[in-house]
């Protein structure tokens, strides 16, 4: 037991805690959540040398300004984020990501800006003191689902840690990330609802990333794609990365937290390995799908997840 | 009857029982879907993250690292689940509801022909059963209402139905378990919580394959009901 924590000074931008995600529930209506980008939630919890994968804290474009009021801790900030480091003895340290940096009483870190990207993650060294929910830290705003009575993290808020840092040496992870627009797909279940020509557009022209973006969908604008069945269909269970097409003919991709059902055809679905890689998108960018086998994208999922193993094992510590 | 079996991207698999809405087949969908919970937990299957029924499909999500589409599709077809019985997950419930707090039973009347006193009568009379649950946490989708209460979807939906509001839309009929937007024709409101997220083994009061039947209360009742 510790009573150390962080004092809120500023929240950002929707910031929440997740984890992997809380799974068995769909069927009453919860979807899985979590982090958005998972990988960047397993190097979070990796290079602050936690042996679990303990619930993180989520940014979008701007994070979180967060003074140490009492204890000692050992953070890490992951994605593609600039932030920085005020030491009580007002020394400022520019952050760097995928590494750790230990903080004192009275440090204060400042998350500024996620850099051409989406979402940032902050982990801490044995985790967040937080209470799941069927096994799960994850914040389910729109349903008060999870921690912090599945609000937002906001001003003032006290985040506490479970326990002062016991470890002096920090670490640092080796990560490259590629940054290309190409999105590849598997055909959806009425891949067939929609005309030929719409299906060539689909696959040969670029989609636009829209502002109306979240973590429940992301809206795109692009050519129109023409259903030639019907516009609805009777609701069946959604799984992310499921791209629907309303009436409106614009599609929209359902991301973590997604509909539990839903009544659009769905014309593809993101593949897994790609998933981390959209999600951190920004509005504005264009994307182009690219349609791949069931075979391909399993496959493409392993050197994923052999990827992130590399990521993980690279980390060393910083002498 | 099961169908056919596909991949839906690359780490799920929609079972499908065909393109009729109705009970029987709606119960084969719960059957397996209740058959994969137990044989996950049994760790008969592997990797099973989510199963979702919905009227005439089930949905199952799985952990690409522990299994793939091959293996999960293998198992539902060699799965022997028809003769199955589930009566045992069943349950009978009995919603209180108070029609004082009805946003459309005005339009309703003129539109089906019956005063509102009749089509209360009828409201009441039928047994529901929850095809499924979703959209929103808790959120149930039931049926049959009465043919004679037949109607569409509100041409513009409404911005805000309080909690708790009780709906109908051709043959269904819901409970919004939050504060929403809606499109459905709201004939009365129950004080019953549906779902509750500081319930932390059942935070959900119903459950697919469920039946409940509504109960009139008063105003008064509803006002005690929900102080409660």
């Amino acid at each position: 037991m510790s009573d150390s924590f962080f004092k809120v000074l500023r929240s950002g931008i929707n910031t929440t805690y997740q984890d992997e995600g809380r799974f068995g529930l769909q069927h009453l209506g919860i979807p899985p959540g979590g982090c958005m980008d998972q990988k960047s939630f397993l190097v979070a919890n990796a290079v602050v040398g936690n042996k679990k994968n303990y619930g993180v804290i989520e940014f979008v474009y701007q994070g979180p300004m967060l003074k140490l009021v009492k204890g000692k801790t050992k953070i890490g900030i992951t994605g593609n984020v600039h932030f920085k480091i005020i030491k009580s003895n007002n020394v400022i340290i520019d952050g760097e990501c995928d590494r750790s940096y230990n903080l004192k009483e009275g440090d204060t870190i400042d998350i500024l800006a996620t850099k051409k990207s989406t979402y940032g993650y902050l982990s801490i060294e044995g985790g967040f003191k937080l209470k799941p929910f069927f096994n799960s830290v994850s914040t389910l705003v729109k349903s008060k689902i999870g921690p912090n009575r599945g609000n937002k993290i906001k001003v003032d808020d006290k985040v506490i840690i479970n326990e002062n840092s016991k470890n002096k040496n920090n670490f640092k992870a080796t990560n490259s990330s590629e940054d290309i627009n190409i999105i590849r797909v598997l055909k959806g279940p009425q891949y067939n609802y929609f005309s030929e020509e719409s299906k060539k557009k689909f696959f040969s022209q670029n989609y636009k990333i829209t502002n109306l973006t979240d973590r429940m969908g992301m809206r795109l604008q692009g050519a129109s794609l023409k259903n030639i069945i019907s516009t609805n269909i009777r609701s069946e269970g959604i799984t992310k990365g499921a791209i629907q097409v309303p009436a409106d003919g614009q599609p929209i991709i359902l991301l973590t937290d997604h509909p539990t059902i839903g009544g659009y055809p769905k014309i593809a679905n993101i593949i897994s390995a790609d998933y981390d890689l959209l999600v951190q998108k920004t509005p504005g960018i264009n994307i182009l799908f690219k349609c791949i086998s069931l075979q391909e994208a399993e496959q493409l999922y392993k050197s994923n997840c052999n990827n992130i193993s590399k990521i993980l094992k690279s980390i060393m510590e910083i002498i | 009857m099961l169908k056919k079996l596909n991949n839906i991207g690359d780490s799920a698999i929609v079972c499908d029982f065909g393109d009729e809405v109705n009970q029987t087949i709606n119960k084969e969908v719960i059957k397996l879907f209740h058959f994969i919970k137990k044989q996950s937990e049994l760790e008969k299957i592997e990797g099973i993250l989510n199963c979702t029924p919905s009227y005439n499909k089930l949905v199952i999500s799985f952990d690409l690292k522990k299994t793939n589409y091959k293996i999960v599709s293998d198992f539902i077809s060699s799965a022997q689940f028809t003769n199955l019985n589930y009566t045992q997950e069943k349950k009978q419930w009995n919603i209180p509801i108070c029609y004082d707090f009805e946003m459309d039973l005005t339009n309703m009347s003129k539109e089906l022909k019956l005063d509102k006193e009749e089509i209360i009568n009828i409201h009441t009379k039928s047994t529901y059963f929850i095809y499924m649950i979703g959209f929103v946490p808790g959120h149930p989708f039931m049926g049959d209402v009465d043919k004679k209460l037949f109607l569409n979807r509100l041409k513009t939906p409404r911005v805000r139905v309080p909690t708790g509001s009780v709906g109908i839309v051709e043959k269904f009929c819901n409970i919004y378990p939050y504060e929403s937007p809606g499109g459905w024709n709201i004939i009365g409101r129950t004080p019953i919580k549906l779902f509750n997220s500081k319930d932390d083994l059942n935070p959900c009061l119903l459950s697919p394959g469920d039946s409940i039947k509504f109960k009139l209360i008063s105003k008064k009742e509803f006002n005690s009901f929900a102080n409660e």
